[in-house]
């Protein structure tokens, strides 16, 4: 179903730019070529189809869904609803506020939060189409248990305690206080209202990623072709144990949406560099970053912003030893 | 005179929903007030999770996106 973006990339590289594809100039031309007119391509079809669907869906309704769920529950409920539910991360802070003063328990509100950078459905699409359907079930399995086991050890160790002041008062009325929240009306929609939000989502979307989608498809493509093959192989390709937490204190600094570290990853790995180093560094990537922290600082003490970003990096240092350990049988 | 609150952490939409606002209420030459929210704590109190979010004279008329101009005319005209 894709061979047409391959040919597509190789008509441009051969025919129109006159260069061979045994050089490392056309390799890698060709290569960024193929995946971003197959990812453009994509991106904008299945934002578009995906957004139809859940028109209807919003953090709003999450809450009120999410109030009152018995904790067992509720870890995978949030998660979940993290992966599938839009919104913007310049929201996480009223969002979470928002699930606090609803009397949502910290734990599984940020199940929701630590889910969300991980797994959505731009992640996903681009996962399926670069690296299969394998991985990408793997890397869902992966993302969700961070946020459901993230979410019941915040919990347990009774973070809360150390939330800002203010939101830990709200926490507590939220609470005690039964009267429950003014729920929404279930709001139907018509297909013309589903249309516009759909094609609203769409711009929205590809405008903030498509930059994204050049930067980290470019980088890939420089690894692809100028890293000398076997380089990677040869060095990292044994899933040496020190090269899963060097990844994943290398992908700190690195700031970027699953995005732009996808088409990154397709390069490690088809440089031999294993699954599980690979997954290790683009999940600190994506999730740990200090931007986001510095946000949470307003909603937070120091106290629980530290334990839980060692909660992440431990996290993803052990899924990287773990899958390097497995990758035989995969 | 009206007065506009909008609420958001201070992403660029917010920056754009407000900026919109003025330049409408600009060209419809009706006064107003307006006033970025970016404390979390109140814009907690609004109730508000999705960001940007626009309240006039206390209530909450829209949030979650940048307001299309016909939505923005509407209030202001009211």
């Amino acid at each position: 179903m894709f061979e047409i973006f391959t040919e597509l990339a190789t008509w441009l590289v051969v025919d129109v730019f006159g260069l061979s594809k045994a050089t490392k100039l056309g390799d890698a031309l060709h290569f960024f070529i193929e995946d971003t007119t197959k990812i453009f391509f994509l991106l904008l079809v299945m934002i578009y189809a995906i957004a139809l669907l859940r028109a209807s869906m919003n953090v709003e309704r999450v809450r009120d869904y999410l109030a009152g769920k018995n904790k067992g529950v509720g870890y995978l409920l949030g998660s979940s609803f993290g992966a599938i539910t839009p919104f913007c991360s310049c929201s996480s802070i009223p969002v979470f506020l928002g699930f606090t003063s609803a009397g949502i328990p910290v734990g599984i509100t940020m199940s929701f939060l630590i889910t969300s950078p991980l797994i959505n459905e731009v992640a996903i699409l681009l996962l399926l189409s670069l690296l299969g359907w394998k991985f990408t079930l793997l890397y869902i399995v992966v993302g969700m248990s961070v946020g459901i086991l993230g979410g019941a050890f915040l919990d347990a160790i009774k973070a809360e305690r150390w939330l800002q002041s203010f939101a830990a008062k709200a926490l507590a009325r939220g609470q005690n206080s039964s009267a429950g929240l003014q729920s929404q009306g279930i709001n139907t929609l018509s297909f013309k209202e589903r249309h516009n939000y759909a094609k609203n989502e769409m711009l929205e979307i590809f405008g903030r990623v498509w930059k994204w989608v050049i930067i980290g498809v470019g980088l890939g493509a420089a690894l692809h072709g100028f890293v000398p093959d076997g380089w990677i192989q040869q060095h990292l390709g044994d899933g040496q144990w020190w090269s899963v937490p060097a990844a994943v204190l290398l992908g700190i600094p690195l700031y970027s949406n699953a995005t732009g570290v996808i088409p990154i990853m397709e390069s490690l790995i088809k440089q031999g560099l294993p699954i599980g180093t690979t997954l290790a560094f683009c999940m600190s990537t994506v999730a740990a970053s200090f931007p986001e922290f510095i946000l949470l600082k307003q909603v937070m003490q120091w106290r629980l912003l530290a334990v839980l970003f060692l909660l992440l990096l431990s996290a993803f240092t052990l899924i990287g030893w773990i899958f390097n350990l497995l990758s035989p049988f995969i | 005179m009206k007065n506009i609150k909008i609420l958001g952490t201070g992403c660029a939409k917010c920056t754009k929903t407000a900026e919109l606002i003025e330049k409408i209420a600009n060209e419809l030459s009706i006064a107003i007030q307006i006033t970025k929210e970016t404390n979390p704590e109140v814009i907690m109190e609004y109730g508000v999770m999705s960001t940007p979010a626009v309240i006039i004279n206390e209530v909450n008329v829209h949030s979650g996106s940048i307001p299309t101009t016909k939505a923005i005319e509407s209030w202001l005209k009211a």
